[in-house]
């Protein structure tokens, strides 16, 4: 298990570690699969063609987990995750690698949680913020 | 399809606002959940490893957050013909209140929260949020999706 971190510990403007994912076309295929989600502009590229899109495009909800996977990861085994939000704003293609990122906005206790509010989002190699989106989750104290 | 200038009336975003899906239930798998992690690559060992996840304060494995949507809850029905047959994810919100754990029995239902329309980039375009609850087998909710949707 990673190393825990504790709400004492984090500091508002903070960075999340980031995670880098290499989305594919089979990541694609695993992913329709795996949430039942068969829509084919992910993955039948002249059905994506005759729906004005270039090339297939990533899930938006699996780009909702990429992001979910960012912030479950820093929060640890006894973190808990509160509210998870990201908003669609760019498309992905497979094969371009995105990175997940995010930052401490607030730090704050309510109703007896030990509560860290972060920005979050997803990023192209050019900067282009695609998925911008925001996590609530509590932490442990030390 | 050429689109026109509007095609909501406040009438009909009243029939809509409040529509329910059908109920859907599923058990949730021990496997089901491993192939979700594996889908979106997350190694965590409580999506993962059964018995790493029984030494964590969990006791066995869990769902990862966005696990819900493999419930593949319908969409609620429009009280009308939609004629704006694209779809487009715009973007979801989740509130979280219970671990969902291999072995729980989950129902979801979905609900039209919201609708309205704009003009975008490819032409008019309708709106609609819909609120998926999740229930589990104690009726407790354990998580809440508040999902955009966009049809163009």
């Amino acid at each position: 298990m990673a190393e825990q971190i504790y709400w004492d510990d984090v500091k508002e403007g903070a960075e999340l570690p980031p995670l880098v994912k290499n989305p594919t076309t089979q990541q694609l295929v695993m992913y329709a699969g795996a949430s039942g989600d068969y829509y084919q502009i992910h993955y039948d590229k002249d059905f994506a063609k005759n729906n004005d899109l270039e090339n297939v495009i990533l899930h938006g909800a699996l780009k909702n987990a990429f992001l979910g996977h960012l912030v479950t990861k820093w929060m640890g085994e006894q973190g808990d995750l509160k509210r998870l939000a990201c908003q669609y704003r760019g498309m992905d293609i497979p094969g371009t690698p995105v990175t997940a990122k995010g930052l401490v906005t607030r730090k704050y206790q309510e109703q007896g949680a030990n509560l860290v509010d972060c920005e979050i989002w997803l990023e192209k190699q050019d900067g282009e913020k695609t998925t911008p989106g925001s996590a609530t989750v509590a932490l442990p104290l030390r | 399809m050429t689109t026109p200038a509007s095609f909501l009336t406040e009438e009909m975003c009243q029939q809509a606002i409040g529509q329910k899906s059908a109920a859907r239930t599923i058990d949730v798998e021990k496997g089901a959940i491993i192939k979700f992690a594996q889908a979106i690559e997350d190694d965590n060992p409580v999506f993962n490893d059964d018995m790493a996840a029984r030494e964590s304060r969990y006791g066995g494995i869990i769902a990862p957050p966005t696990f819900l949507r493999s419930v593949g809850v319908d969409r609620p029905t429009y009280p009308f013909d939609m004629p704006f047959t694209r779809l487009l994810d715009g973007g979801s919100e989740w509130e979280y209140f219970h671990p969902v754990r291999a072995g729980d029995r989950i129902t979801a239902v979905s609900e039209i929260a919201d609708i309205n329309e704009r003009t975008g980039r490819m032409g008019l375009m309708i709106i609609t949020s819909i609120v998926v609850t999740y229930r589990n087998q104690f009726n407790q909710v354990v998580a809440t999706q508040t999902s955009t949707s966009i049809r163009y």
